[in-house]
């Protein structure tokens, strides 16, 4: 095939579909309904956009084009490269239903489920059209826009998951006889406390597993859409808890897409330091918990130590451990603290002392090696078609990186490899995320090096508050500061995506604004809610025991999957 | 009864106490807690356990995930609904005595999340006994409020008692 090309897709298909004039640059076409499925199957069969990243939908509302009212959003990628492409298509109010592509995309399917729960768009010919975020008790759909945000509905049952089990088991009910069913989470050690997975067992191999998720859904996009554009930087440090800066970074650099401001050489490089210590940060939790769920708990006191060191920096950089909430539209809350160099320093310093250690403990430690080699592996092609990002899809031999493929913030400045597994195991996703903290440790230091001086908000009055000295000496400045406050940064009004390589994976938002200074739609591109939607094609037929070890190795961040 | 009366024993061998006070100096001394962990609070109590804070100074190491074998329910992270029926079951299923502390914001009173999906404090459907104030709590917080649970189980305040007017 060859390499993807939007230009050869838009003399292809010039005369049957629309390219919709963006603001922001995205590429968008729109469908009709009836041509949809050959339009996306085109994207992905001859244009090279194998990677469905995501699928949402507009409700319009409260905009001027309120008909038909629901806009359903395709985002696709190709698994290697930087071009996107949106496909959007309204279905019909009277019906209000599309044909699915689940058949297509094997990430669909969760996709549309959350579209349908949260919007009420179905999906014609999906095999399970249920709820996946809200309870099965819900009634409703929170993302409309005449939603009451504080309508609360209580659940008085959990759902039995029966449904779904009886339809993966087939046959008549007698023949289940010789296999037993098995619930675990989502109060669960090895479940996080947040996902839920029935097992049908026959013996100690897993038959089937039906996951649930949706135990921490608190409701990110609707609460978003009630603040500012900056009231909703907090909420993003609680999506990929584990990394809250790569997730300030994600967003604001969208928002500063549509506003159309870069910012500036000493805020990226501030930003590239921290997104690699998220990224160290976030493996070092993934890889100890990985390790104590299959027994080897000392690894997680040596890694957790690190982590803390780094907590110590950063707390000392913004007042907070966890939640870090230090990045701003156009900038960054204040600049770095003295200290923060040694700070560093001892980081990278030490850091290669702990993953030594933990390397000696397992690497060539036979009960791990027969844990984790081989268990829960999954090929490039399949993972792609689950909409797999990041470590796990590196682990199955996909060099895709968004540092690489789209380079931002001066990534390709810097010596840095992207680290590549070959079979997509549990082995493989593990040690991926060891390299990577190498890798990470590497751009970090020649960062620091680098530190361009100078300012770190841009000179922008739309998103950057004046100095102090001037709001208390001038009105000019002190209405200004008023407004950015009260009134809130105002991106044009549009729809546009912007993503990063978080943690565990491509970290997308798309925006929707209508010119106001509140978002009127924000959607996160779930980087662990497509890689847990393997789980069950990673666990059917392996041990119940590799179903620990193997969920250990995906990193499923409940804050980031359920929003 | 301290560690004090304790050491002393290796003299005579024999101490007079009130089985009450034993007991209370062993529930206190041990709490086993049940840490239900559902989001960032989470991870902020994965650091009470390593290292650095040490859970075991206090004697509260032993985690167990099952509330058969737990007597302190430590709720850290958000509650939604879908997930509130699964905690009320987990809090039945536990032998009394027993105890809980609900650290953060979300768990204390649904945090920033005052939307149709999230229960706005866990004491809607479970009994608290201490609450940890933070978004989420430090590791300090949290090693205060086992310690103050320990001087509650120490003055015999029944569990559960501690719940304000209006809730549960
Ligand atoms: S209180 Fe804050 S840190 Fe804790 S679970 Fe809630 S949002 Fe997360």
């Amino acid at each position: 095939m060859s390499p993807p090309s939007l230009d050869r897709f838009r003399s292809r298909l010039a005369g049957t579909i629309r390219e919709e004039p963006n603001p922001f640059g995205d590429a968008v076409f729109r469908a009709e309904p009836s041509d949809l499925r050959d339009v996306l199957r085109s994207l992905r069969d001859e244009h090279g956009f194998d990677l469905l990243l995501d699928v949402t939908a507009v409700d319009h509302l409260e905009l001027p084009d309120s008909k038909p009212r629901f806009d359903v959003v395709y985002i696709l990628r190709p698994s290697v490269g930087s071009e996107r492409v949106r496909v959007q298509c309204r279905p019909p109010d009277e019906d209000l239903s599309l044909e699915t592509v689940s058949d297509l995309w094997k990430a669909a399917n969760w996709a549309e489920r959350e579209v349908y729960d949260q919007y009420g768009v179905r999906f014609r010919n999906h095999p399970n059209l249920k709820r996946i975020l809200n309870h099965k008790d819900f009634v409703g759909h929170p993302l409309r826009k005449d939603y009451d945000i504080k309508k609360q509905q209580w659940l008085s049952e959990p759902d039995d998951l029966m449904d779904e089990m009886r339809k993966l088991r087939g046959g008549a009910e007698g023949e289940e006889s010789e296999s037993v069913l098995l619930n675990i989470g989502p109060s669960h050690p090895a479940m996080h406390g947040a996902l839920r997975a029935l097992v049908d067992l026959e013996g100690e191999t897993v038959r089937h597993t039906v996951p649930e998720i949706g135990y921490l859904h608190r409701g990110f996009e609707k609460s978003a859409e009630k603040g500012t554009y900056t009231h909703v930087i907090p909420f993003t440090d609680r999506l990929n808890y584990c990394s809250s800066v790569m997730n300030n970074v994600g967003y604001c650099r969208t928002i500063e897409k549509m506003l159309g401001i870069e910012p500036t050489p000493r805020a990226q490089t501030i930003r590239v330091v921290l997104l690699e210590l998220g990224r160290i940060m976030d493996h070092l939790v993934s890889v100890a918990a990985n390790l104590v769920d299959v027994g080897a708990l000392t690894n997680y006191w040596y890694l957790f130590n690190e982590r803390e060191r780094i907590y110590d920096v950063i707390e000392a950089l913004c007042g907070a451990r966890l939640t870090h909430c230090y990045v701003r539209i156009g900038g960054l809350a204040h600049d770095l603290h003295a200290g923060f160099e040694e700070g560093v320093e001892g980081i990278l310093r030490e850091l290669p002392k702990a993953l030594a250690d933990v390397e000696r403990l397992v690497a060539r430690n036979r009960i791990f090696l027969d844990r984790v080699v081989g268990v829960g592996a999954i090929t490039a092609e399949e993972a792609i078609s689950h909409g797999f990002t990041g470590p796990c899809l590196r682990a199955c031999g996909v060099p895709n990186d968004l540092r690489k493929d789209e380079p931002y913030y001066g990534y390709d400045g810097y010596d840095w490899n992207v680290i590549v597994g070959t079979r997509g195991d549990t082995y493989d996703r593990i040690w991926v995320r060891m390299e990577e903290m190498r890798e990470s440790m590497r751009i970090v230091a020649q960062a620091m090096k680098k530190m361009p001086g100078g300012p770190v908000d841009v000179d922008d009055k739309r998103v950057s508050l004046p100095p102090k000295t001037e709001v208390y000496g001038n009105i000019e400045a002190l209405m200004n500061h008023f407004m950015i406050i009260m009134e809130g940064i105002k991106p044009p009004a549009g729809e546009c995506y912007g993503s990063i390589e978080a943690a565990n994976g491509e970290l997308g938002f798309f925006v929707v604004s209508d010119g106001t200074g509140k978002p009127y739609k924000v959607k996160v591109r779930p980087p662990c809610f497509y890689v847990f939607s393997a789980f069950p094609r990673l666990t059917e037929g392996g041990m119940i025991q590799d179903l620990i070890a193997t969920l250990g190795s995906l990193n499923i961040i409940a804050g980031e999957l359920d929003r | 009864m301290g560690l004090r009366e304790i050491e002393n024993l290796s003299g005579s061998g024999v101490l007079t106490t009130r089985l009450d006070a034993v007991l209370r100096w062993g529930r206190r001394n041990s709490l086993w807690p049940l840490p239900y962990g559902t989001a960032c609070c989470a991870i902020e109590f994965m650091a009470v356990v390593a290292s650095p804070f040490d859970l075991s100074r206090f004697g509260a190491e032993v985690v167990r995930f099952s509330p058969r074998q737990s007597d302190l329910l430590i709720v850290s992270g958000t509650i939604v609904h879908k997930q509130a029926v699964i905690l009320r079951r987990i809090y039945a299923q536990m032998a009394e005595p027993k105890w809980v502390i609900a650290m953060g914001a979300c768990a204390s009173a649904g945090a920033f999340y005052d939307n149709y999906c999230t229960l706005q404090g866990i004491d809607h459907v479970i009994p608290v006994d201490i609450y940890i104030p933070g978004c989420p709590p430090r590791p300090e917080a949290v090693l205060h409020a086992v310690t103050e649970l320990q001087k509650r189980i120490d003055a015999g305040v029944p569990p559960g008692s501690q719940r304000t007017e209006g809730s549960v």
